[in-house]
């Protein structure tokens, strides 16, 4: 049996370990080839700013394993565009595989979705 | 319907987790069925077998404890998480040359494919905690 899951990212990514929980979660349901979608929201759109340098914070850029989530079977993978333009961030900001969408497309997702699990 | 949980916040911080495992006694007793209970980032911290309850204070690991022992409902703390947080079994104390395991009788530690596997076959997934910001 398989269920779909809606991986829903709301945190900044160094503020707190729950953007890199994200991410694993994301990783392992793409191994076991899981229907899995990724929404980023609010907060969670500085996730994927591609100018990411953690070289100061002595951590890893988890900018880049976003980047690279189309590599790992994860194809379904969405920003919220209001959180985006909230930030000051245009679509051009964002790595080529993710997709902005609007309000009503996010109530879609949440509605198709069996399971959401939000980070 | 078949449930499983994710617990995303520490037992000893806020009150997610005591909400999580009354809710697991409350869908048990409704007659539904809990397949596993799967603590994940800072809800690892659950699985310390040394924390100590103080007294008068709600021991919520103590509500994880009776959820396992009275309705054999398997509790399992994400081994990346676990090792992050100092939670480990003997395998991984022999693995990493700690002193001992330090995790709590009542758990069991698992890969992130335990929590897929058991979302696969859930009809609800449930998620406690995971809104700090």
């Amino acid at each position: 049996m398989s269920r779909s899951t809606l991986l829903v990212f709301r945190h900044s990514p160094y503020g707190s370990s729950l953007a890199r929980a994200g991410l694993d979660l994301a990783l392992a349901a793409g191994a076991f080839e899981q229907p899995v979608s990724v929404l980023f929201t609010g907060a969670g759109v500085l996730q994927l700013l591609q100018e990411q340098d953690t070289g100061s914070l002595g951590d890893r850029n988890y900018g880049k394993n976003l980047s690279s989530l189309p590599l790992y079977g994860l194809e379904s993978l969405y920003v919220d565009e209001v959180a985006l333009s909230r930030h000051g961030l245009s679509k051009t900001a964002l790595p080529d595989a993710y997709s902005p969408v609007d309000l009503q497309f996010m109530q879609h997702l949440l509605a198709t979705h069996d399971h959401l699990v939000g980070f | 319907m078949k449930y499983a949980l994710v617990v995303l916040d520490s037992p000893s911080s806020g009150t997610a987790s005591a909400t999580a495992a009354r809710f697991a006694e409350a869908l048990i007793s409704r007659g539904h069925e809990l397949s596993q209970v799967f603590f994940f980032d800072a809800g690892a911290d659950t699985g310390l077998s040394s924390r100590v309850a103080m007294q008068g204070e709600l021991d919520t690991v103590g509500l994880w404890r009776s959820v396992a022992a009275t309705h054999g409902v398997e509790l399992v703390v994400c081994v990346a998480s676990a090792l992050r947080r100092g939670v480990i079994d003997v395998t991984e104390a022999q693995r990493h040359e700690k002193p001992g395991s330090t995790l709590d009788e009542a758990f069991s530690i698992g890969g992130l494919g335990r929590l897929v596997e058991a979302s696969a076959e859930a009809d609800r997934l449930v998620t406690f905690g995971g809104r700090s910001s």
